[in-house]
C-alpha cells in the first residue's frame, strides 16, 4: 500500500510540470551485436538526459513472443520495444504505438533511408525508428572462386550461382559450394525461400488472397533450391539458420553464402573469421524476371501506446538512432562497427565508403521494394513476409513443411500440397476468402 | 485415533492447500473455457475491453480439423512413452550399478545426477549446438573419427534425438528414486536365493523387480506429469519441425505465433482432456501399486 | 543389498560406474571447458579438449554485458521463498492426510497432481491478463505465488509419503503427555521428518530454479531470474558457443554446487514413498 502511494505521488509530481524529472525506462531488445554494443553506451544517454535504462535483452524468438503478448494485452511492461518491419505497420494500424512525430530538427528524420522509413510507417506516419537496417546479398570466397576459374559478376543469376557452387564444392576437404538457410521458422528459412521464390516469379497470394503454392513457379523455385543444396550444400542444412551458416563460413567451409548484409562485418572480422581477407560481395541472384532474391528488414525502436514515459522514451529513440550515436560508435570502435542501413548520410560519409561492404549493402537495400515485391501483382506489402497478422503463424508452419522436404522426409510436391492446404485453411479462418 | 476433534482440525489444515490449488486450477480453466468459445484475435484488435464475439464450437472443430492435430497427439505420446521407456530401463541398470561396492561412490553419484540441475533451455542449447550439429557437433566428429557419415540428428532422427535429450535430463530423477528402492532390498533374501543356485536373471526377475515395482510406478507418474508439457526442448531444437510438434507445442503455435487465443484455448481444453485420459490410465496402474 | 565382494569385482564395478558416470556428466563438463575457450576454438575442427589457451574473456564479457548478480539474486529469492512458502502450506495439509485419512485422501492427492497437467502455454493469456489486473507483472511476489502453486502438489505428495512412515503410536504417546496439535507437529513430527523435509526443500528449489516458462513470460527487468539471463545468450547474431557456455556455467553453477553438498540428503529423502 505504501509503495502504491509512493508511486501515485511520484506520478502526481511528474504531471505537475516537472517534465525534466529523471525516469527509468524499461527497454526490450534483441541480443544482436549492434544492440549489445548500444547497451554499453547507455551511460552516454544517461549523462545527456538524466534518464536511467533497464535493459531486457532476449533472443529473437523469445523477444517476439514476449513483446507481442505484452502489447496485445496492454500489459505495459516495457517503455520501448525493439520490433521489426513486419510488426510495425500491423501494430501501428491497431493504434498500439506512439506515432514518432515532432522529432527535433537536428534528428533529421528525412535522413532515414526511404526504404526503411516506408517499411516502418503506416498510412504515412512513422511508428518506429530504424536502429539498423539490412538486406541480403551474396558473400563469396574470392580464393575459391579463382580456383574454380570463375568470376563473380556484380549481379549474378541463380544459374551462375548453382554452377559456381558445383565448381567450388570439394567434399573431401569439407568445402560446400553454397550455404543457405533451411531452418524452420518464418524469419529463418521461411524468409529465404520466400525471396528465392520472388525471384522465380512466384508469390504467396494472388489478388484474391488465394494461396499460390500450387503454381509452377513455386515448384520451380523449391526444386531448384533442393537440387542445388543436395549437390553443393552442407549436410543437415535443413536445421541451419543464420548462426549455423555463419559458423560454417567463418570456418572456411562455404564457397558462397547468401544472407543478411550485416553478416558482412562478421565474416570480415579477423578475430572470429578464418577467411576474413578472402571475402567478396555481390547482389542477391535473380532469374532475369526483374526481381532479385533479396529481402528488406530493419530492427527498430517503438514506443507502446499507454506508457507513462513517452517523452523520455522519445528522447531515448532520438539518441539511439541519431547521427551522433553513429559518430560515437565510429570514434570508439571504427566505422565498420556502426549500425548500418538506417541513414542516407552514413552512405555519403567518405569514411564509411571505405568499408568494403558499404556500397553493396546500400545497393542491396535499394534493390528491395516492399511495395512491389513480386513479378506478378500481389495484395500485400513486404518482401520476405506478408504484412498481415496471420502471416507469422502460417509461414512458420509452411516452412516446417519445407524443412521436412529439405531433410528428405517428404517430396517437394508433398510439401507444397500441404503448404497450399494449410495456408488456405488459415486464410479462411481469418476471413480473407 | 481419528477423533471428531482431530478430524475437524485436519480439514482446517488441509483447507489452505486445497483452496489455493482449486483457485489456481479454476480461474485459468474458466477463462480458458470462456476464450475457447470466443473469437479472440489480439492482432486484429480483439480485446476483453471491446467485447469478444461468441463463435460456439468453431474453435474446437477447427483445432481438431487441422492436419497437425493427430500427428501432434501422436508425437506427444511417442515422446512421453519413449522417455519413460529409456529412463526406467536405464534407471534400473544404473541403480543396480551404483548400489555395488566401489571406490568413489559419492562422486559417481554426483556425476550421474548432475544433469537434473541443468535448466531445460541450457541442456537443449548445449545438445543442439555442441553435440548434434552435423558439422561442428562433437558427435559428428566422433562419427567421422570412426569413418562413418555423420548423422543429421535433429532433422533425420528428430524424435530419437529429442528423446535422448529429455531422457538425459530425467534419467537422474529415475535413478535416484530407484536407487533408494534398491538400497532397501532385503539382502538376506537375495543371498538365500543365490545359495539355492538361482541365476542372476532369475533373482532379478523374481526378487529385485517386484521390489522395485512401487518405485517404478512413482517414476512413471511424476515424470509423465512433467513430460506432457515439455516445451523448451522442442522450441530450442527443432522449432516443431520434422514431426516433433507435440500438443503443447501446437497450442503455443496457435496462441503465440498465430495469435489466435480462442483457437489456442480450445487446444488447451483438448490438452487437459488428453492429460486426464493419461491420468486415468496411470491411476489404474498406480491404484494397484500405491496404497495412498 | 551391499555385500562383501572380492577386490577384482570391486575394481570392475568402479571402472564401469566411473565410465558411465563420466559419459552422463560429459555434456556439462564440455560446456564448462568450452566456456574457457575463444569463440574460434569453440568450433575448431578437430575439437580441442584440454590443450588450448585458457581464457576468462567470456566470463568478463558476460559480466560486463549483464548484471549477473541481479539475476542470481532474483533466482535465489524466487526459488527460495516460493519453496518455503509451499512448505508452510503443505506441512499441515500433508499431516492431516497422513494421520487423519479419509476415504477421499487418495483422490485429493491425485487431483492435486492433476492440476499440474494444464499446459502452461494454453493459459498464458488468462494468467497474463490476471497479472495486469492485479499489478503483479514483473514483480517477485507474483512469480513467487505462481512458482509456489505449480510446485505445491509435489511438495504435498513428498511430505505425505514421509509422514506416512512415521508410526502413529509415537503421536499417541505424545498426545497422552498432553501435547497439543501445534506441539505435536512442531516438536514431535517435524523433527522426525527432517530428512524428508530437507529433500523436499531441495527438490522443489531445483524445480523452481529451472522453471523457464513463467519466469520468462511474466517478467521484464525487475524480477527476471537466471532463466531470462540465459535467454539473452542463446543464438544471437555471430558466434556464441563460448559465451553461451560461460553464461550456462554461471546459470547452473550455484545449483550444481548446492546439489553437490546436499546430494546425500537428496538421495536419502527422494523416495516419494517408493520404499516400504
Amino acid at each position: 500500500m505504501k509503495l502504491k502511494n509512493l508511486i501515485l505521488s511520484a506520478t502526481a509530481i511528474s504531471t505537475l510540470g516537472l517534465a525534466a524529472s529523471a525516469e527509468t525506462l524499461t527497454i526490450a531488445t534483441v541480443n544482436n551485436g549492434d544492440m549489445i554494443r548500444m547497451q554499453g553506451y547507455t551511460d552516454d544517454f544517461t549523462a545527456k538526459t538524466g534518464h536511467e535504462v533497464d535493459w531486457v535483452t532476449l533472443e529473437e524468438n523469445v523477444l517476439r513472443q514476449r513483446v507481442t503478448t505484452d502489447i496485445s494485452t496492454k500489459g505495459g511492461a516495457f517503455d520501448i520495444m525493439t520490433i521489426g518491419m513486419y510488426e510495425t505497420p500491423i501494430w501501428g494500424a491497431n493504434g498500439w504505438l506512439v506515432p514518432l512525430d515532432g522529432l527535433s530538427a537536428e534528428y533529421d528524420v528525412g535522413d532515414i533511408l526511404p526504404a526503411m522509413a516506408g517499411g516502418l510507417s503506416y498510412d504515412g506516419t512513422l511508428y518506429a525508428a530504424p536502429f539498423y537496417g539490412e538486406s541480403s546479398m551474396v558473400m563469396y570466397r574470392t580464393d575459391l572462386m579463382e580456383k574454380a576459374g570463375l568470376e563473380m559478376p556484380n549481379a549474378p543469376t541463380w544459374d551462375f550461382i548453382a554452377e559456381a557452387a558445383r565448381a567450388m564444392t570439394d567434399r573431401d576437404n569439407e568445402i560446400n559450394g553454397i550455404c543457405l538457410r533451411g531452418k524452420a521458422g518464418w524469419g529463418e528459412g521461411g524468409a529465404f525461400i520466400t525471396v528465392t521464390a520472388n525471384s522465380f516469379g512466384a508469390r504467396w497470394f494472388d489478388e484474391d488472397w488465394n494461396a499460390q503454392f500450387d503454381q509452377p513457379e513455386w515448384a520451380a523455385a523449391l526444386n531448384f533450391f533442393v537440387g542445388m543444396m543436395a549437390e553443393s550444400g552442407p549436410p543437415g542444412y535443413a536445421t541451419n539458420g543464420f548462426n549455423e551458416n555463419l559458423s560454417l563460413f567463418q570456418q572456411g567451409k562455404c564457397g558462397m553464402w547468401i544472407d543478411a548484409t550485416v553478416a558482412a562485418s562478421f565474416v570480415t572480422n579477423p578475430n572470429d573469421s578464418t577467411v576474413a581477407d578472402k571475402v567478396g560481395f555481390a547482389l542477391a541472384p535473380d532469374t532475369g524476371l526483374g526481381k532479385r532474391s533479396n529481402w528488406l528488414w530493419a530492427w527498430a525502436l517503438a514506443i507502446p501506446a499507454g506508457t507513462q514515459k513517452a517523452d523520455a522514451a522519445k528522447q531515448f529513440i532520438e539518441w539511439a538512432t541519431s547521427k551522433d550515436y553513429i559518430e560515437l560508435v565510429a570514434a570508439k570502435e571504427g566505422w565498420a562497427n556502426v549500425p548500418p542501413g538506417a541513414r542516407t548520410s552514413l552512405y555519403e560519409n567518405p569514411e564509411y565508403q571505405k568499408v568494403p561492404f558499404a556500397q553493396m549493402t546500400l545497393d542491396s537495400i535499394n534493390a528491395a521494394d516492399p511495395m512491389n515485391p513480386t513479378v506478378k501483382p500481389v495484395p500485400y506489402v513486404g518482401v520476405q513476409f506478408v504484412a498481415i497478422p496471420e502471416f507469422a503463424g502460417i509461414a512458420t508452419e509452411v516452412s516446417q513443411e519445407f524443412s521436412a522436404a529439405y531433410a528428405g522426409q517428404q517430396t517437394v510436391e508433398e510439401a507444397l500440397a500441404k503448404a497450399q492446404a494449410l495456408t488456405n485453411d488459415a486464410m479462411e479462418a481469418a476471413g480473407y476468402r | 485415533m481419528a477423533t471428531k476433534h482431530s478430524r475437524v482440525a485436519a480439514r482446517v489444515m488441509l483447507a489452505p492447500a486445497v483452496i489455493l490449488l482449486l483457485g489456481w486450477m479454476l480461474v485459468p480453466l474458466t477463462m480458458t473455457l470462456f476464450f475457447s468459445f470466443k473469437k479472440y484475435l489480439p492482432l486484429r484488435g480483439d480485446s476483453m475491453a471491446n467485447g469478444l464475439d461468441w463463435v460456439g464450437f468453431e474453435n474446437y472443430t477447427r483445432f481438431v480439423g487441422s492436419s497437425s492435430f493427430w500427428p501432434s497427439v501422436q508425437a506427444t505420446l511417442v515422446i512421453v512413452g519413449g522417455v519413460l521407456f529409456v529412463t526406467v530401463i536405464l534407471g534400473i541398470v544404473l541403480a543396480l550399478l551404483l548400489d555395488q561396492p566401489m571406490w568413489g561412490q559419492g562422486v559417481v553419484r554426483i556425476l550421474v545426477i548432475a544433469p537434473f540441475f541443468v535448466m531445460p533451455t541450457v541442456s537443449a542449447l548445449v545438445w543442439k549446438n555442441m553435440f548434434m550439429d552435423p558439422v561442428n557437433g562433437l558427435l559428428a566428429h566422433l562419427w567421422k573419427f570412426f569413418g562413418a557419415e555423420p548423422l543429421q540428428w535433429l532433422s533425420q532422427a528428430s524424435m530419437p534425438s529429442l528423446i535422448l535429450i529429455v531422457s538425459w535430463q530425467w534419467l537422474p530423477f529415475a535413478t535416484l528414486i530407484l536407487l533408494t528402492a534398491v538400497q532397501s532390498l532385503d539382502s538376506e533374501q537375495l543371498e538365500a536365493a543365490e545359495m539355492d543356485g538361482a541365476p542372476y536373471i532369475k533373482r532379478f526377475w523374481f526378487i529385485v523387480l517386484p521390489h522395485l515395482s512401487r518405485a517404478i510406478t512413482i517414476v512413471i507418474l511424476i515424470q509423465t506429469i512433467f513430460l506432457l508439457s515439455i516445451f523448451a526442448e522442442i522450441f530450442v531444437t527443432t522449432g516443431g519441425a520434422f514431426g516433433t510438434k507435440t500438443l503443447s507445442y501446437l497450442i503455443f503455435q496457435r496462441v503465440l505465433e498465430s495469435q489466435n487465443v480462442g483457437l489456442g484455448s480450445a487446444g488447451g481444453v483438448y490438452a487437459i482432456i488428453l492429460a486426464n485420459i493419461v491420468a486415468i490410465f496411470l491411476m489404474r496402474i498406480v491404484g494397484k501399486n500405491l496404497d495412498a | 543389498m551391499a555385500r562383501a565382494v572380492t577386490t577384482n569385482r570391486k575394481i570392475l564395478n568402479t571402472a564401469i560406474a566411473w565410465g558411465v558416470g563420466l559419459v552422463i556428466f560429459f555434456p556439462i563438463l564440455w560446456t564448462i571447458l568450452t566456456s574457457f575457450k575463444t569463440e574460434a576454438q569453440a568450433i575448431s575442427d578437430p575439437p580441442v579438449f584440454l590443450f588450448f589457451d585458457w581464457t576468462l574473456e567470456n566470463y568478463a564479457v558476460v559480466q560486463e554485458r549483464s548484471d549477473y548478480m541481479r539475476f542470481l539474486w532474483n533466482s535465489v529469492i524466487l526459488a527460495g521463498v516460493s519453496t518455503v512458502l509451499g512448505l508452510i502450506i503443505a506441512v499441515p495439509a500433508a499431516w492431516s492426510m497422513a494421520f487423519v485419512p479419509s476415504k477421499r485422501t487418495k483422490d485429493i492427492l491425485l487431483w492435486m497432481l492433476s492440476t499440474k497437467m494444464l499446459p502452461a502455454v494454453g493459459v498464458l493469456y488468462p494468467i497474463y491478463l490476471l497479472f495486469i489486473q492485479l499489478g503483479l507483472l514483473d514483480s517477485r511476489l507474483g512469480l513467487i505465488i505462481v512458482l509456489m502453486l505449480i510446485n505445491l502438489p509435489i511438495i504435498v505428495w513428498m511430505l505425505y509419503t514421509y509422514f506416512k512412515e512415521i508410526p502413529g503410536e509415537i503421536l499417541e504417546a505424545s498426545r497422552m503427555d498432553g501435547a497439543g496439535l501445534k506441539d505435536e507437529i512442531l516438536y514431535v513430527l517435524t523433527p522426525m521428518a527432517v530428512p524428508g523435509i530437507a529433500s523436499t526443500l531441495l527438490l522443489n528449489f531445483i524445480l523452481a530454479w529451472n522453471e523457464a516458462f513463467w519466469t520468462l513470460n511474466l517478467t521484464a527487468a525487475k524480477a527476471a531470474p537466471l532463466t531470462a539471463f540465459i535467454a539473452s545468450y542463446s543464438s544471437p547474431e555471430g558466434l556464441f558457443f563460448a559465451k553461451l557456455s560461460a553464461a550456462s556455467t554461471m546459470a547452473i553453477a550455484p545449483i550444481l554446487i548446492l546439489g553437490w553438498f546436499s546430494q546425500k540428503q537428496l538421495v536419502r529423502g527422494l523416495t516419494f514413498g517408493a520404499v516400504k
